[in-house]
């Protein structure tokens, strides 16, 4: 038994394999939950591989060896995100000049108080800079981290715990704001919590992920020509 | 569903490539979607494939973040010294982020609410 478990281990097969399993088994929960936010299939897989891990001793690099034919899917996946955002693009063109004035107020809003709220609570620097791109897609967030003097691989962290953050709270958040419409959850999920915020949108209905899609995209690319230039006038201010 | 997924590839190499040359800030997988975006603008919409094969795919873009999410574990040193700082910023930040774009789109947008697509 022991000798079986030693060869399957050091294989890819068994942890691409366990992936896959723990979100088949993280969907089924979601689905039994009635699709309640809460039940977010992200954080489940991701706490039960972790235990797993850790029960049988196994580092992480060894994991991702076999993980990593998922990880590779992320690419060609944003790529399709073109197809719903063709679909709804006549109702994103006519929203262009409301979307951009949202673009620019959500994303200082979402880097600028995560920056200034961990400051004032003490955190170190690294700490900080890797916090300040957290809204932003994973490869982003990571490249304008190590611009700031962050830790790309914790930023990577920050950047999935934001992201179902977002999942977990934003509908019934906006709700309770008035804000119910596709265009503006939609929008405000991309923005604020990327692709886990885009797939949570996906989940309510095909518009609401068009318009996080879009807002994934666009704060990626106004967060990486923004944020080196702004932060550190941000922290001049704060120290 | 072959040739949707060699599309798909072939559209996020050319993404890559472009951001090499042009050093852009922005992935080569969001640079890729955008040139897929004009594509379909230029044929009229993706055929059946394209949208099928895409549609599995984001269907479960949730899965595509667990082998990143789960390098958690690496930092957990980190988490747990500075645990108050971190969560409070990132759970803080991501509700105001999220209520400054959802309000601020919502207000310009209403008016437009009643009015005919």
């Amino acid at each position: 038994m022991t000798e079986i478990w030693v060869y399957l281990s050091a294989q890819p097969l068994l942890w691409l394999t366990l992936t896959l399993a723990a979100y088949l088994l993280a969907l089924a929960l979601h689905r039994r939950a009635g699709g309640h936010p809460a039940v977010n299939p992200v954080l489940i897989s991701v706490s039960l591989l972790v235990a797993l891990l850790l029960l049988t001793d196994t580092p992480y690099p060894r994991y991702f060896d076999g993980a990593q034919f998922v990880h590779f899917l992320l690419g060609p996946t944003t790529v399709a995100l073109a197809i719903p955002l063709h679909g709804q693009l006549k109702r994103l063109l006519g929203m262009a000049g409301p979307l951009t004035i949202a673009l620019v107020i959500g994303s200082l809003t979402a880097a600028l108080s995560a920056y200034a709220i961990a400051a004032l609570m003490g955190a170190s620097a690294p700490t900080l800079a890797s916090l300040a791109p957290k809204s932003v897609t994973t490869p982003i967030a990571m490249g304008i981290a190590e611009r700031l003097g962050g830790l790309a691989s914790l930023t990577a962290v920050f950047v999935i715990l934001t992201g179902i953050v977002g999942a977990i709270f934003a509908s019934g958040l906006l709700a309770r704001a008035g804000v119910r419409d596709e265009a503006s959850v939609g929008f405000a999920l991309g923005l604020a919590s990327h692709g886990i915020g885009t797939a949570r949108a996906f989940q309510l209905s095909e518009q609401t992920g068009a318009f996080a899609a879009l807002a994934m995209g666009l704060n990626g690319l106004f967060t990486a020509l923004t944020l080196p230039w702004i932060l550190p006038m941000l922290a001049g201010l704060l120290n | 569903m072959i040739q949707a997924i060699a599309l798909l590839l072939a559209f996020q190499l050319g993404g890559e490539a472009l951001r090499a040359a042009l050093h852009l800030p922005v992935p080569g997988p969001v640079i890729g979607m955008t040139l897929l975006l004009f594509w379909l603008v230029s044929r009229g919409g993706p055929d059946d494939a394209l949208r099928n094969t895409s549609g599995s795919l984001l269907q479960h873009l949730s899965l595509m973040f667990v082998p990143a999410g789960t390098g958690v574990m690496l930092h957990a040193g980190r988490l747990v010294d500075e645990a108050w700082p971190i969560f409070i910023a990132l759970i803080a930040s991501t509700v105001l982020g999220l209520l400054a774009t959802g309000l601020t789109l919502h207000l310009l947008t209403r008016h437009r609410a009643g009015r005919p697509q």
